[in-house]
């Protein structure tokens, strides 16, 4: 899938556009994906052993998960597998089970049915082990990468791209530089009938009421400052203070002395006018054009994760201190306003905004790279993150394992 | 390269673009500010005398408090600026803001 054309390519009607795959449900993958889901932490070795003997597609997820969880954690752990299953960025999905957890294989592999999609099950008990499971697996997985490859990418109008927008490692440029030129794409997407996703509801604390204020609906604000509201209330039950945790160590050494002053920095990434369309939960779809905020933490991997459940199919990562991680399934584009992280991370880092920091570029002019970027990178494109093999997976839970 | 940056004419503090040493000269607009301590790139620098439980305006909008006299030219960082968010340890937490519109018509049942 090494397709790279010119980002400019326009459709007829002289809107932007990108090269993707048509699913059966009507939505654009910008991957093609064997998606090798284990249903548990016991079946993920076995899922991700699969995967890599199918280099050309093959992509596991594994994950801690799966058993022992209590109710509402359950459902996240099955929602979030169901999602990447729909996801359209997979092409075929193979469930490998273990056979006693909690996690139902076939509900899984129902979901990639209902979207259009082949699936399968192998389960590490009824097959008689790793041995037997990893060879049938990969025979399945395999049948499934040769009917993928003869999927072909087609051209889409820009409004097909749900992106997600994400920051992490941040410090003072990332307010300055690159968060603001993340918000003009934000902006630019959201007027061309694009769809772009905020998370990390603990980032939003302080600028909410700028994003509140773009809300469409007054139920949509309202559920907006309903989980900022519920964040600070489970620290007050806790007793405990976040500012051990927001800002970050790093965030403080980098300058940033409060989570008001980053959350108003980072909330540049949403732009300064798309409408807030729709509040939704973690990794549930994301049904509506315009701005949506998923209440996710803001743990990046975590956050990335359930941002790509909710249908993104790119990924946009602006940092400031430099951080590695990608996604499975979704390419992740690192974007960074700070020159020495975009020398001393040079491998990690794909689009360097620090030129607006010392004024030789715009604000304008680096989003426009930015936005041709995640046009290639939604056609194919490789990201640095996918070059280095960083498939960084984390469902979120907020319960003990029992 | 200029030496801090103000992002909005509200603010009471700049950014630093590069390190600041004690003495240096802003010159910013119709005012000028003395930098009275070394200010790290990246960090904060007063603009004006902040005074105690005062807000530190960045952005346009709150930061914090200010948890001590902050002259102007100081570094304002976590010796004298506290958030106001999220502090379990303060006590109940604001309540929440109003709804800015008026009441909804929700499209979506159950939410």
């Amino acid at each position: 899938m090494a397709a790279d054309p010119s980002a400019v390519d326009l459709l007829s009607s002289g809107r932007p556009s990108f090269l993707g795959y048509r699913r059966p449900d009507g939505r654009i993958g910008t991957r093609n994906y064997v998606l090798v889901v284990p249903t548990v932490i016991c079946s993920s070795v076995v899922a991700e052993r699969i995967a890599a003997a199918v280099p050309s597609h093959g992509a596991a997820l594994p994950h801690l998960a799966g058993c022992g969880q209590l109710g509402p954690d359950m459902r996240v752990t099955h929602e979030t597998l169901g999602a990447y299953c729909a996801h359209p960025n997979v092409g075929a999905v193979l469930v490998v089970a273990l056979g006693c957890e909690q996690v139902v294989a076939q509900m899984l592999a129902e979901m990639a049915k209902r979207h259009g999609k082949p699936a399968d099950i192998v389960a590490i008990q009824s097959e008689g082990g790793t041995i037997k499971a990893t060879e049938k697996g990969i025979r399945i997985a395999s049948g499934f990468a040769e009917r993928l490859a003869a999927d072909a990418r087609e051209r889409c109008d820009v409004s097909e791209l749900v992106l997600s927008l994400k920051c992490g490692g941040s410090d003072y440029t990332s307010g300055l530089a690159s968060n603001p030129t993340l918000g003009r794409v934000t902006d630019r997407l959201v007027d061309l009938g694009g769809t772009a996703v905020l998370g990390e509801i603990a980032e939003i604390m302080g600028a909410e009421h700028l994003l509140a204020s773009r809300a469409t609906r007054p139920s949509t604000a309202t559920e907006l400052i309903q989980i900022i509201t519920r964040v600070e209330t489970e620290a007050r039950a806790l007793g405990l203070d976040i500012r051990g945790t927001q800002p970050s160590p790093g965030n403080i050494r980098g300058g940033l002395t409060t989570i008001e002053e980053k959350s108003l920095g980072a909330t540049h990434k949403g732009g300064e006018r798309a409408p807030l369309e729709d509040v939704v939960g973690y990794a549930a779809p994301i049904t509506r054009k315009g701005l949506t905020v998923m209440d996710t933490p803001g743990l990046d991997v975590e956050s990335v994760t359930g941002m790509v459940g909710g249908g993104a199919q790119v990924v946009v990562f602006t940092t400031g201190l430099g951080t590695p991680t990608g996604n499975p399934i979704a390419p992740v584009i690192k974007v960074t306003g700070n020159a020495r992280t975009a020398r001393q991370m040079a491998d990690n880092i794909d689009l360097d905004v620090s030129g607006i920091m010392d004024d030789s570029e715009t604000l304008d002019a680096a989003a426009d790279r930015l936005f041709e970027e995640v046009l290639a990178v939604a056609s194919g494109r490789q990201t640095s993150a996918e070059r280095l093999g960083h498939r960084e997976f984390a469902i979120h839970r907020r319960n003990p394992t029992i | 390269m200029k030496f801090v940056l103000v992002i909005s004419d509200r603010d009471n503090v700049a950014t630093a673009l590069q390190t600041l040493e004690p003495g240096r000269q802003l010159e910013l607009g119709s005012t000028a500010v003395a930098v009275r301590e070394a200010v790290p790139s990246g960090h904060k620098i007063a603009l004006r005398a902040i005074h105690t439980g005062e807000p530190v305006i960045k952005y346009g909008c709150p930061i914090g408090l200010a948890t001590a006299e902050i002259p102007a030219g100081a570094h304002v960082h976590t010796h004298n600026l506290a958030s106001t968010r999220g502090r379990g340890d303060l006590g109940p937490a604001a309540p929440a803001a109003e709804p800015r519109l008026a009441e909804p018509v929700d499209e979506r049942n159950g939410r």
